[in-house]
């Protein structure tokens, strides 16, 4: 890991409001030029960038590389739309809601998995991605295949606060921030102290007289409900939830936006699926295979190396 | 001195696949006691190590540790049943600094205080290099790291595996004060290293193995005693 990363590492406040920020200025324009198209865009790049943000710190401080991030953001989703067909659409339970059953899914799976290592881990949580996505498909009392409508947006407390496209941006930078920041304090403690060690050598922790299974449970399990959140903002988003939530592509992408970022730091998750989803929108205008400029752009990254674009941003600070 | 040893092996059997390595191997350490085990390369030294920590199945006998019997328990188990390992090659984790692989794994021990003042006290240079990270030490600080994460974890027994292989001389000679620093205190050792002469200062017992079984136990004084016995068991 770099030393700017670890820097940054240890003022996770610091890297929570500077995202924050610069995603509350995108808004604030977007919101002045009154382009509801852009506030649509900053929403779910923010929604994602959650999604990733979780996905890093499994990958960068667990070392946990999961192939099925795509199920918990899929999980999340359907929570929500499922609780909105049984007349619970307020954010206060849906939110919850969304995390609980996410978390829950990743920890059951991830209690399998976890007795697997490197790349038999990535092949088993896409395996129980994938078993997510048919499950998802086969439940026609909500929509199957197809997917299904959500009935509307999630309110608070009665009020659509989120019936505009900049109140659900604002929502998604909320919980992004807190992410950030709640992840980030996570990987500055013991916690995350042990899931680092064990990354490098858990035998070694292992003879040190303590068990790397929990910690690694712990960090799925949250990550997972971070995930859920996260497919909770994207559903209120899209209003539409379908199983391609939980595609293998979804899953793939999530892995790409953390490589791009570089996992080094939660912040590359943000770098990434800010670069992703403005790849997807500038690109996907012209033509259907804007994941051909995507790929080139991957491997373009990982020549310029590491794969870390915040390094390129950053001025080429070395470290 | 109390009545039941921190660590006893008896009668243990193991190997790898069809291929026995230990046989019916018994020792045992007490409290404040420093042991060695020594013996020739390819003895057995290692797989008892790796046997005791349950890194490998003992096909018979029985491991006790502070008198509860720890044969066949996971790994973490038998470590926080008193152990605190230093393994060979240090093994320190790379991508944590200095005092994070001191506190990453540090448990709040029962008996013998450690904290991270009291490691620093005793290895001042990982004060000095408290923020950088594990590859930047030399073998040296490495070795002091590692001898003081498991001190971190405050066990009943300190095990070294080859704890000043490939170290300078007055490296070495650090490390064996710094060993010797802590059997004042009373923490019992166990220590496998080819050093004899360092060993003959240190330890109050020895054990020798050859072939996967005991061949020699006693005390420093009877080692002395018998040149012959070094010349036999550990001259190459």
């Amino acid at each position: 890991m770099s030393a700017m990363a670890a820097r940054l590492n240890s003022k996770p406040g610091l890297a929570a409001l500077a995202v924050a920020l610069a995603f509350l200025v995108a808004l604030g324009l977007a919101y002045g030029l009154g382009s509801t198209y852009w506030m649509a865009t900053l929403a779910r790049m923010a929604a994602l960038a959650l999604s990733a943000v979780s996905l890093s710190f499994l990958v960068g401080q667990a070392g946990l590389v999961s192939f099925g991030h795509g199920a918990p953001v899929g999980i999340g989703a359907y929570a929500l739309l499922v609780a909105g067909e049984y007349g619970m659409s307020d954010l206060l339970v849906v939110l919850p809601l969304a995390f609980l059953a996410a978390a829950a899914f990743s920890a059951l799976t991830g209690a399998i998995a976890l007795r697997t290592r490197g790349v038999y881990f990535i092949m088993i949580t896409l395996a129980f991605a994938q078993m997510a996505y048919y499950v998802a498909a086969s439940l026609s009392a909500f929509g199957g295949d197809d997917g299904m409508a959500l009935a509307a947006r999630s309110t608070l407390l009665g009020a659509r606060v989120l019936r505009r496209d900049h109140g659900l941006a604002l929502l998604a930078i909320l919980l992004l921030g807190l992410a950030l920041f709640l992840l980030g304090r996570l990987a500055a403690s013991k916690f995350g102290l042990v899931l680092r060690a064990a990354k490098d050598n858990e035998q070694k922790v292992t003879a040190l007289g303590l068990s790397p299974y929990g910690h690694r449970l712990a960090a799925l399990a949250l990550a997972g409900g971070a995930a859920g959140l996260s497919g909770a903002l994207l559903a209120n988003q899209a209003e539409f939830v379908a199983p391609a939530y939980m595609n293998w592509h979804v899953s793939g992408l999530a892995i790409v936006m953390v490589a791009l970022g570089g996992a080094g730091h939660l912040v590359g998750g943000v770098i990434g699926a800010v670069v992703v989803t403005l790849l997807d929108e500038a690109l996907g205008h012209y033509t259907q295979y804007w994941k051909l400029g995507l790929g080139l752009v991957v491997v373009g990254a990982a020549l310029l190396r590491a794969g870390d674009l915040r390094r390129l941003l950053a001025g080429g600070a070395r470290g | 001195m109390r009545s039941e040893p921190l660590l006893e092996l008896d009668g243990i059997d193991a190997g790898y696949g069809g291929a026995q390595v230990l046989f019916g191997l018994s020792f045992a350490v007490r409290a404040g006691e420093v042991v060695t085990l020594m013996g020739r390369n390819g003895m057995g030294k290692t797989t008892a190590l790796r046997t005791l920590f349950g890194l490998l199945p003992a096909t018979a006998g029985r491991i006790l540790i502070n008198g509860r019997d720890m044969t066949g328990a996971p790994p973490h188990r038998i470590a926080a049943a008193g152990l605190g390992y230093v393994p060979e090659g240090r093994q320190i984790f790379p991508r944590l600094t200095v005092m994070e692989n001191l506190v990453a794994t540090a448990r709040p021990g029962t008996g013998r205080g450690w904290t991270l003042e009291r490691v620093l006290a005793l290895f001042p240079r990982l004060g000095e290099r408290a923020h950088n990270m594990g590859p930047q030490l030399s073998g040296g600080e490495q070795q002091m790291l590692a001898i003081g994460r498991a001190l971190m974890t405050n066990p009943d027994l300190l095990v070294l595996d080859e704890a000043t292989e490939g170290l300078a001389p007055v490296v070495r000679a650090d490390i064996w004060r710094a060993l010797a620093a802590l059997r004042a205190e009373g923490l019992a050792i166990l220590v496998v290293d080819k050093n004899l002469d360092a060993l003959l200062r240190l330890a109050d017992r020895h054990v020798v193995m050859e072939a996967g079984r005991l061949a020699w136990s006693g005390t420093t004084a009877e080692l002395k005693a018998d040149p012959t016995l070094a010349t036999r068991f550990l001259e190459v």
